[in-house]
């Protein structure tokens, strides 16, 4: 199945130059309906408010971190629980990546990465494009 | 203070100085009726001493700077450095978009290769993410020293310190907490490939 390019992704990162080079990059990959979230709760209202097709997250943000907004979204019993998720952290610890996977995340990415380690992963995530 | 006391707290740090004279009067209370109120009262006129010398040396060594001078000014000048790489980063970022749009209009290979040139300067811009992860650690560390400073100066300024041990505060952090490191400096780090075999494990 391709990838509908129109889809809405939410980028959450609490640095607006990380969100704004994401955002440049799926703009560059194709993808244009990026909304961002500067940390989890936000992120978390715009989840419940509107369909994502791809949530794409930093992990360090307070109030609430990336991994909690995971950990909420994949304990919901909404439809939008298993919205792909593509964790994009400086984390870049062994435990921190195993936690992630055992909380159902998608991807994971270290930074700092370039748009062909964010294409790679969207495609393992989301199927060629 | 005795010659006897004397002798010992020249051999011995404070803490274990005033942990034996505290043993000492334990045992001698244990047996009140062989000893005189005189002889526990100069061992506890001996830990006064002890307290009031570690108080004369935490003064001198002047703990109320670093903690109204120095380490505020190291964090104000860390929180700095982090506003003026955002801005620059800022400023870039916007002449890429001014350049990325003249490319667009450029069209054909020399458009391209400016728009993946520029792809290249949006990518470094991360820098400002890592390093403003990295001084937000530091800084953290700083106030972290800061608190534990400002316990000292308060348990020594009215009693004597019950001991502030970093390890059981260490402990109380939980799990997700020990998660929250930050960037990890490059000869700790995992790689990107680190962590897609990683992951790959889990399938």
């Amino acid at each position: 199945m391709s990838v509908d390019k129109s889809m809405h992704i939410l980028i959450v990162d609490d640095y607006t130059t990380m969100l704004r080079i994401i955002k440049n990059l799926l703009k560059q990959l194709g993808f244009d309906n990026v909304d961002e979230a500067t940390d989890g709760t936000a992120a978390f209202e715009k989840v419940k408010s509107k369909q994502y097709g791809l949530i794409i997250s930093d992990w360090n943000m307070e109030p609430m971190t990336g991994y909690d907004l995971l950990k909420k979204i994949r304990g919901s019993t909404e439809a939008f629980r298993t919205t792909p998720f593509i964790m994009v952290t400086a984390e870049s610890k062994t435990e921190n990546v195993i936690a992630a996977k055992q909380a159902g995340v998608n991807n994971y990415i270290v930074k700092p990465f370039n748009a062909e380690t964010l294409k790679s992963k969207m495609v393992a995530v989301l199927g060629d494009f | 203070m005795s010659e006897t006391n004397t002798q010992k707290i020249s051999v011995m740090g404070n803490k274990e100085k005033v942990a034996k004279i505290i043993n000492s009067v334990l045992e001698k209370v244990s047996k009140a009726e062989e000893v005189s109120r005189e002889t526990i009262y100069h061992e506890l006129l001996d830990v006064q001493k002890i307290i009031e010398e570690m108080r004369k040396q935490v003064g001198m060594t002047g703990v109320g700077d670093i903690n109204d001078s120095y380490i505020p000014g190291a964090t104000d000048e860390l929180d700095a450095v982090v506003e003026a790489t955002a801005q620059a980063t800022g400023t870039i970022m916007d002449c890429c978009d001014v350049i990325m749009e003249k490319a667009g209009e450029v069209g054909g290979e020399q458009g391209d290769a400016l728009i993946d040139q520029t792809t290249k300067i949006f990518e470094a811009c991360s820098f400002q993410d890592i390093t403003g992860q990295r001084i937000t650690k530091v800084v953290g560390t700083l106030k972290n020293i800061e608190e534990k400073i400002d316990k000292l100066v308060a348990t020594i300024g009215d009693k004597f310190p019950p001991g502030l041990d970093s390890d059981a505060m260490e402990n109380e952090k939980n799990h997700e907490e020990s998660l929250l490191n930050g960037p990890q400096l490059p000869d700790k780090a995992i790689t990107q490939a680190d962590i897609d075999k990683l992951l790959e494990d889990f399938d």
